[in-house]
């Protein structure tokens, strides 16, 4: 297990450590796909140029990282490569969590072998194939080319899906204080996590035995206890970077950013184009509907997902990847580490070859249609668009598709893998 | 009817009763005029005769006397007389300049200069007699309570390197900048309301100026009148650099003048051949001057300028003359009745034996002034004086080359500006300033005023010089706020002797919201000029060598209001490309991404409100029917 993740290690970093030095590190930091407004490098040095010139780095509309990430790169930006390299890394922590959650149900296994119907001992990952998860996850994070890309491209987002990926890691650790803070910290650097409250707390009920049940003190007791770390945490955060920066600024710049959508730059989300050309007395309610269209999935998948706290976490961060208003290929790159983790879906998995076709034709689509429309002009803005418009839609399917087998999994475990009808044959399932 | 009658009246005894000056009055008006000579050493020469010894002020001595009205004086001699001490402290003078350039091109500069010496600003008190003054403008500039006012429409390019320094520099479009009084709270709101009006006044596009395109330079603009205000508040700067300037301009501004086109030198702005023209340009200037030596009191200058290049080396099969009939198809026949002076400038210095050309009708009136840096001649003609219109009683100057022109001196300071980069997604805007000076190094002030939509980012910001790294010694920069305000970058950049210094800035364009283009957005957006204003060494202080005229004593150290001159230089307009969404599909763009996210929510909705069931399948038709009946009957149903 460790040589391979050793060698696994060795092997990215030398693949990051020859793009960075190659020429192709420019080309790729420019790339719409790779950064956005939010989290391009570039933004982050005339961050630091403007702080040096003596102007508030928010008086412009060019600079919308958080305080504490300007402080962050104020006295790291000559090691900005090692930082960025480093990053990834601790995604790694990703399959440190896929190794404890293992173990739990490796017990799970022994356990509860013998109360599913027999012919379900299929469905139940074997400790061989467990063993090799981690490795796996490690594998589709560190050697994923979206997430080369945006290491290249020294997109901060990386630096936020560490953070993400660290929270998960506390969190299935069980360290209740870590995981707010950290969770916190997410929030403050791109306000989406905060759906993530919910299966995170979900998960620490779960673990601690207590049901969630609105009548138990012993529920309220604990939700009010994490919500307390991770709000306080969320007020220490954003005080100090009040005082690092002396006003209030930052908020418009970052938070007020993110959700009126001012740029318009394309991307591979759903919301430039659709802003660009959307009537003027009609922008203000479609922003709201397509901001409340992202968090609102929390409350209906917290309900239905309520004992599977780790699958809506990756639902979770799917859906942020998916509908948030800049995202970028390292967004897509962190839901995707985890599917190797649900590998003992596939066998319900309805439209997998159609979706990676779709993904891998769309990966390949953007650069060429973004030539053709900016550099070649031969082409116009709705091509990039309709690219635009199938990754999501892949993405979407793939996504609902994940959801789909896992509810069908969860009912062949109560309900016994081979179906019959009332008249012996066999039965087909469908959602009803 | 009679209200109406008596208003007139009243008109015309105002304008009649100041003609008829009383001596004092023109002892008043002299005192002023020395004074104004005395402020600006740029533009009003030294009077001399052709022995050099300097003319006698005499020029002034003719005044326009009224002989052939009759004023009813009866009914308002009480009036008559305030009004007089009133109006007779207005004067008004003309100047037409004529310069022949190198490239064969006629430049012909218009000045028109009316003095007020009334200050409503610290009067406060409501002025409603106006003579002179148009009263359109003094009511703007009470209202809004502007200190200093320029406002320039310009059609065409100045093109530096083949036509030298312009008497008065603008901008291609449309460029206003005013000083407001500092007891003005709400400048912001002034500067709306000023730009509306001044919109309607000028007929021009004067409204499009908001906050997305207005500045407050800390530097590169201070007030040309009295008053040494800092505060860059107070300041507003905008261009238009797309304003078409034509005769709709054109007429509002003849307006202004008091002979309108009637009389004098205006009667030369025929629009049909002033823009017919390489370069046009008219400009506004309204400031406070002094009115006298003390500096009591203030007085208010408005000067409108007129700038025109005709290009007539070509249209007249590469003969090289001009007349004033060819220009303009008049000629003059007298001066403005209200004019104090009126005359015609033709710089003769490249002529002064008249080998090179030959001038027609002669003048005796000669006059030396130090023009930008520069010691010109120029041949003087008075209109106000009769024999200057000859027999004819019509004057058409007349000059006709004899050979080739000499090499022109290349303007010490000069500026050009361009993109660089291909794509629409970045781009880099490359500044290039010349010092053309042989041996001395000068500081210049560069601003540049950028649209939002285009984000320069200020760390790739590069100047060099001699192609080594000259850091500029004071950087300003305001970041644009989208759709609030543009970028501000101004830079005091010392330029090496004899060099090209270039001043580069990288930039990402934006995509905007359909509805923020432009009706024409593959045409591109314009981006408004640079402004490189400096102190330019003049070149009559580099001549050390210059002891035809001048005593020895007076040419060791450079004098020094002649040392060096105030100079703007304003670069090409930028014509910039952006991304473009598809304009004919709004509705479209918006089904389609709602159907994505409606697939999205649709397909979540489904497994989140439904469960797994066996598929049991629905009985055939008939074994259905057989039920319904069976159902009816009471008989247990078929499975």
């Amino acid at each position: 297990m460790a040589a391979p993740l050793t060698l696994l290690l060795i092997v990215a970093v030398t693949i990051r450590a020859v793009l960075f030095r190659s020429s192709l590190a420019e080309l790729i930091s420019e790339r719409v796909e790779v950064v956005s407004p939010l989290n391009a490098w570039k933004r982050v040095v005339e961050g630091l140029a403007l702080l040096d010139l003596g102007v508030s780095p928010y008086s412009g509309d060019v600079f919308h990282e958080t305080p504490l990430m300007i402080y962050l790169f104020h006295f790291t930006v000559d090691y900005a490569e090692i930082v960025f390299m480093v990053s990834p890394y601790f995604v790694d922590c990703l399959s440190c969590f896929l190794a404890s959650l293992d173990r739990f149900r490796k017990q799970k296994y022994a356990l509860e072998s013998d109360r599913y119907p027999a012919d379900c001992l299929e469905l139940l990952r074997s400790p061989k194939e467990m063993f090799y998860i981690p490795l796996k996850v490690a594998m589709f994070y560190l050697l994923n080319p979206f997430t080369i890309l945006s290491c290249v491209a020294k997109s901060t987002c990386g630096l936020n899906n560490a953070i993400i990926a660290l929270f998960i890691f506390c969190t299935l650790k069980g360290s209740a204080l870590l995981s707010g803070i950290l969770l916190a910290l997410a929030t403050y650097q791109s306000i989406y996590p905060l759906t993530l409250f919910a299966p995170a707390l979900l998960f620490f009920l779960q673990r601690l035995y207590i049901p969630v049940n609105l009548r138990r003190s012993s529920f309220w007791c604990f939700t009010l206890q994490y919500a307390f770390i991770y709000v306080g945490s969320l007020v220490v955060i954003t005080g100090l970077s009040f005082f690092l920066l002396g006003s209030w600024d930052f908020i418009p710049s970052v938070y007020g950013f993110i959700f009126s959508v001012p740029d318009l730059t394309p991307n591979i989300g759903l919301f430039w184009y659709f802003f660009a050309e959307m009537f003027e007395h009609f922008r203000l309610f479609f922003i709201c509907v397509f901001q409340i269209n992202v968090f609102f999935y929390t409350i209906p998948l917290s309900i239905k997902l309520k004992e599977h706290p780790v699958f809506l976490i990756f639902m979770q961060i799917a859906i942020i990847s998916i509908f948030k208003s800049y995202p970028t290929v390292g967004d897509v790159a962190l839901y995707m580490a985890f599917l190797p983790a649900w590998s003992h879906l596939y066998r319900f998995l309805r439209n997998i070859f159609l979706v990676s076709c779709v993904l891998l034709a769309c990966s390949a689509l953007f650069p060429v249609l973004w030539h053709l429309w900016i550099y070649a002009g031969s082409a116009n803005s709705n091509f990039y668009y309709a690219i635009t418009l199938l990754f999501n839609f892949g993405q979407i399917l793939l996504v609902s598709d994940y959801f789909y087998a896992y509810l069908r999994r969860e009912h062949h475990l109560t309900h016994g893998l081979y179906l019959k009808k009332k008249d012996g044959t066999e039965a087909t399932l469908v959602l009803k | 009817m009679a209200a109406h009658r008596c208003g007139l009246s009243l008109v015309f005894i105002l304008i009649f009763s100041s003609l008829a000056c009383p001596s004092s009055c023109d002892a008043l008006e002299k005192a002023n005029e020395n004074t104004g000579e005395k402020q600006s050493v740029s533009d009003t020469p030294r009077e001399v005769n052709t022995d050099g010894s300097i003319a006698a002020e005499d020029l002034n001595e003719r005044q326009w006397q009224s002989t052939d009205v009759e004023v009813d004086r009866s009914d308002g001699t009480k009036d008559s007389e305030s009004f007089t001490a009133a109006a007779a402290r207005d004067q008004f003078q003309e100047e037409l300049v004529i310069r022949p350039l190198h490239s064969g091109d006629i430049y012909a500069s218009f000045q028109f200069r009316t003095l007020w010496d009334i200050d409503f600003l610290q009067e406060r008190q409501k002025v409603s007699h106006y003579r002179l003054f148009p009263k359109s403008l003094g009511q703007v500039l009470s209202k809004f309570s502007v200190r200093e006012l320029h406002i320039s429409f310009t059609q065409g390019f100045w093109r530096t390197m083949q036509w030298g320094q312009p008497f008065i520099p603008s901008p291609p479009g449309a460029e206003l900048w005013v000083w407001f009084h500092d007891t003005v709270s709400d400048v912001d709101g002034n500067w709306k309301e000023l730009t509306n009006v001044l919109s309607g006044i000028f007929c021009a596009s004067l409204n499009f100026i908001d906050l997305t395109n207005t500045v407050q330079p800390s530097a590169s603009f201070k007030p040309l009148g009295l008053g040494n205000a800092t505060d860059h508040r107070f300041l507003r700067y905008a261009t238009l650099p797309r304003e078409i300037v034509c005769t709709e301009n054109l007429t509002p501004w003849k307006k202004l003048l008091p002979c309108g086109s009637k009389a004098g030198l205006s009667v030369l702005l025929k629009s049909e051949k002033l823009f017919h023209s390489s370069f046009h340009s008219q400009a506004v200037h309204i400031r406070p001057v002094c009115q006298d030596e003390q500096c009591t009191s203030k007085a208010w200058e408005l000067r409108q300028t007129l700038n025109v290049v005709f290009d007539l080396y070509t249209s007249s099969q590469g003969k090289k003359e001009w007349s004033l009939f060819k220009m303009f198809s008049r000629t003059l026949t007298e001066a403005c009745p209200l004019a104090t002076s009126s005359k015609i400038y033709v710089d003769i210095t490249d002529n002064p034996e008249g080998e090179l050309f030959e001038l027609n009708p002669v003048t005796p009136l000669l006059s030396q002034a130090v023009v930008l840096g520069d010691r010109r001649t120029y041949s003087v003609f008075d209109l106000t004086r009769a024999e200057t219109f000859g027999q004819l009683c019509s004057l058409n100057l007349l000059l006709r080359w004899k050979g080739d022109s000499g090499d022109m001196l290349r303007p010490l300071l000069h500026a050009e500006r361009y993109v660089a980069g291909f794509g629409l997604q970045t781009g880099e805007i490359h500044t290039v300033i010349y010092n053309n000076h042989p041996y001395r190094a000068f500081p210049v002030l560069l601003m540049d005023s950028v649209p939002w939509y285009l984000q320069l980012y200020i760390h790739t910001l590069t100047v060099t010089s001699k192609s080594r790294d000259n850091k500029p010694s004071y950087i300003h920069y305001q970041p644009a706020k989208d759709r609030h305000r543009p970028h501000l970058l101004e830079m005091l950049i010392q330029l090496p002797p004899h060099s090209m210094t270039e001043v580069t800035v990288q930039f990402e364009r934006a995509l905007l919201k359909w509805t923020e283009y432009t009706p024409d957005p593959n045409h591109g957006f314009y981006v408004g000029s640079s402004v490189v204003s400096a102190l330019v060494p003049s070149m009559v202080a580099m001549n050390t060598n210059f002891t035809q005229d001048q005593p020895l004593f007076s040419s060791f150290v450079p004098v020094k209001e002649e040392s060096s001159y105030f100079v703007r230089v304003y670069t090409e307009p930028l014509l910039v490309n952006l991304p473009t969404p598809d304009f004919s599909m709004p509705y479209n763009v918006i089904c389609l991404t709602c159907t994505v996210v409606a697939v999205g929510y649709g397909s979540f909705y489904n497994l989140l409100t439904r469960t797994f069931q066996v598929d049991e399948p629905s009985l055939p038709l008939e074994k259905r029917l057989a039920n319904l009946i069976r159902r009816i009957r009471g008989v247990p149903l078929l499975a």
